[in-house]
């Protein structure tokens, strides 16, 4: 069990953010050049002014009217994304676990508010997992990856949560905590997570259309 | 007007003829072919960040209108057609391939209003865009957009118009409007005219008064302004409904031409949506202009500037109640929603909002080629789009008796909805009501 929590705290965690860090900018990179030589009219078009107006009414609950149309997943949705943010880079002890490695910390926020935010991510994978087995229009746009995608997700969080509360087979849980983080970090540039990494593209670009050459709304 | 209602009947000779000569070979190399030289980074990352949501949905009216049905979602249409073709790498056979056109030509009408539901801002238009490039390259398109198509290529026109009928049309609305206004002219060919007015091939086909208006707008504003006699006047564009970008390039570069030859400055067109995306939006960038080359100034444009410079006197407004749909092309693709609302202020006394409006509004149901695509798909047209019925209705039920669309698209699928649903309403265009109000001279 030793050898195999150095492993996972050590190398694999290493390797973990190697991937993610690199994956990421490679992706990033590779997509701008990709678009540079067969999309060109994205870079002719791209606005900074509307692309940021696009990003800042999309990011902030309740501006548009789709999400209007949808106070819950809205609700839901925005929790979740900034509780899966937020929670592991301002937890107490991920904050410590740097400070021990590297000697760099930063504030981190009370263990309360982390395990309410824990707690969040995972009733909204509850709810995202409802949501796909019950409405008709998410049903029919779901595959198996879906639900790998949303296991990725959710276990970091199940089983940190598991862990700190020192329930049964914590040290066990606690292993897999790391490892599930590690799949799920190394997993964003090259899974459909990677709609981290693209979103603020594809939203700057079609609000760069809509408001510079449509002189429209797009939301 | 227009052909009885069939009831849903999916049978096309384009779509039937074009399946039954396909081979599995053919359809892999012919994806493969335009997925590597057409599509790059915005394909990969619009499918590849799509999260399967669902959020798209409500925005479009053939999901709403169909009961929710799930098939018809933006989304839902995506996953039909272009995931499958990427998840197979173009292994998908000529069955696939049929029911891929008749989703992106006949259940799609590229309005762009699900991107304004998509959170991530996905252009499922320009994914339904992909598919038709395909499917036109593998030669399986709906036949009645295709004989369009083929009209455009034969004679640079969309409605097989012949030269001297075109003329001879413009002769015989100059001869019309002697009887009301002596000496009205349509200038033909007139070099540095400021203005080149053009319109779409069924104008002169079906619809000539709109070009007789038109000339007695320009006439009483005192505008100097010509049309040109050559191909070029024809703004249509149903090659870039079909795919055949290469086509979409010709006219455009016909259209532009025409207007260089003139020395004109501005081309001022008529009331029609997919004539501006083509000259806007789509033909131009096909031909590598970022912006078009000569000022395009949409008839809503048009209007606004003559009535907020007070070159046309309205001596008593239009009474009836009126309501005002919005254009997709012309209002999620050019932004004249306030235009058109100050030009129907000005002109009608009484104007009632349906809703949901300007970039929000309901679709049609005819655009995006869909209405070209003739018959066999017009049941299909007129059941999907039952919001835009419901929508009319309730702007019937607080008074309005007349609605106003702006677009030759739309003003043949409402009135396809009108007659479909029983509204017994009155269908125009804006200038029909400016030239019915107007002070007209001697």
């Amino acid at each position: 069990m030793h050898t195999l929590y150095n492993f996972v705290s050590g190398p694999l965690a290493w390797l973990a953010f190697i991937i993610f860090f690199g994956g990421s900018i490679y992706k990033i990179v590779s997509m701008m050049k990709l678009a540079k030589k067969k999309d060109t009219a994205v870079y002719e078009y791209w606005d900074g002014y509307y692309a940021l107006r696009s990003i800042l009414r999309w990011i902030t609950p309740f501006a548009t009217v789709n999400w209007r149309k949808n106070p819950v997943m809205t609700v839901v949705t925005f929790a979740f994304h900034i509780c899966l943010v937020i929670a592991p880079i301002f937890l107490c002890a991920h904050v410590l676990l740097v400070k021990e490695a590297f000697d760099i910390s930063w504030w981190y926020l009370p263990d309360g508010v982390t395990d309410i935010m824990a707690l969040i991510v995972i009733f909204s994978c509850g709810y995202f997992l409802y949501r796909r087995k019950t409405k008709a229009e998410v049903k029919f746009l779901t595959s198996s990856s879906d639900y790998w995608l949303l296991l990725m997700v959710v276990a970091p969080f199940a089983t940190g949560f598991w862990a700190y509360h020192q329930l049964f087979g914590y040290n066990l849980m606690f292993i897999l905590h790391m490892l599930s983080g590690e799949i799920m970090l190394a997993a964003i540039p090259f899974t459909r997570l990677s709609h981290m990494l693209y979103a603020i593209f594809t939203r700057g670009y079609i609000g760069s259309e809509f408001g510079a050459v449509r002189h429209a709304r797009d939301w | 007007m227009g052909e009885p209602l069939l009831k849903t009947e999916t049978r096309d000779i384009g779509l039937d003829t074009g399946m039954a000569k396909l081979t599995p070979e053919k359809i892999e190399k012919v994806i493969n072919e335009v997925l590597e030289n057409e599509t790059g980074a915005k394909l990969k990352v619009y499918v590849d960040t799509c999260v399967h949501c669902g959020l798209c949905s409500e925005g479009c009216h053939y999901y709403m209108s169909n009961d929710k049905n799930p098939i018809y979602s933006p989304a839902g249409k995506v996953k039909q057609t272009i995931w499958e073709i990427l998840d197979k790498k173009g292994k998908v056979s000529p069955e696939f391939i049929r029911r891929a056109a008749e989703i992106a030509y006949t259940e799609c009408n590229l309005c762009k209003r699900c991107a304004m539901y998509c959170p991530f801002g996905i252009d499922v238009a320009y994914l339904m865009l992909v598919v038709r490039r395909i499917c036109h390259k593998l030669g399986v398109i709906p036949q009645y957009i295709q004989d369009t198509a083929h009209s455009h290529a034969a004679t640079m026109n969309q409605m097989w118009v012949k030269e001297e009928e075109w003329i001879d049309t413009l002769f015989w609305q100059e001869e019309e409007a002697a009887e009301e206004i002596e000496n009205l002219r349509i200038p033909l060919d007139k070099e540095g005219a400021e203005i080149m007015y053009s319109v779409i091939g069924p104008e002169p086909k079906f619809r000539a008064q709109l070009i007789y208006e038109v000339a007695v707008i320009m006439n009483a504003a005192g505008l100097d302004w010509t049309m040109p006699s050559m191909p070029g006047w024809d703004n249509s564009d149903m090659a870039m409904y079909t795919g055949d970008n290469e086509l979409m390039g010709r006219l455009k570069k016909e259209h532009f031409e025409a207007a260089e030859r003139l020395k004109v400055k501005k081309i001022v067109m008529g009331e029609c949506g997919h004539a501006f995306r083509s000259v806007y939006d789509m033909g131009n960038r096909q031909l590598g202009w970022k912006m078009p080359p000569v000022r395009m100034v949409h008839a809503l444009e048009f209007y606004y500037e003559l009535f907020k410079a007070g070159k046309i006197k309205i001596p008593e407004k239009y009474s009836k109640g009126v309501t005002l749909h919005d254009p997709c092309n012309v209002i999620r693709g050019r932004g004249l929603h306030e235009m058109s609302r100050y030009t129907v202020n000005k002109i009608c006394s009484n104007f009632i909002e349906m809703t949901p409006n300007r970039e929000h509004n309901y679709c049609c149901c005819a655009g995006g080629g869909v209405i070209n695509c003739g018959p066999p798909f017009r049941n299909k047209r007129v059941v999907s789009d039952r919001v835009k019925a419901e929508q009319l209705m309730a702007a019937k039920e607080k008074g309005a008796e007349v609605v106003i669309a702006p677009c030759h698209n739309c003003h043949g699928g409402l009135e396809d909805i009108i007659d479909h649903y029983k509204l017994d309403m009155e269908l125009k265009f804006l200038c029909d009501i400016i030239y019915e109000v107007m002070e007209k001279p001697e």
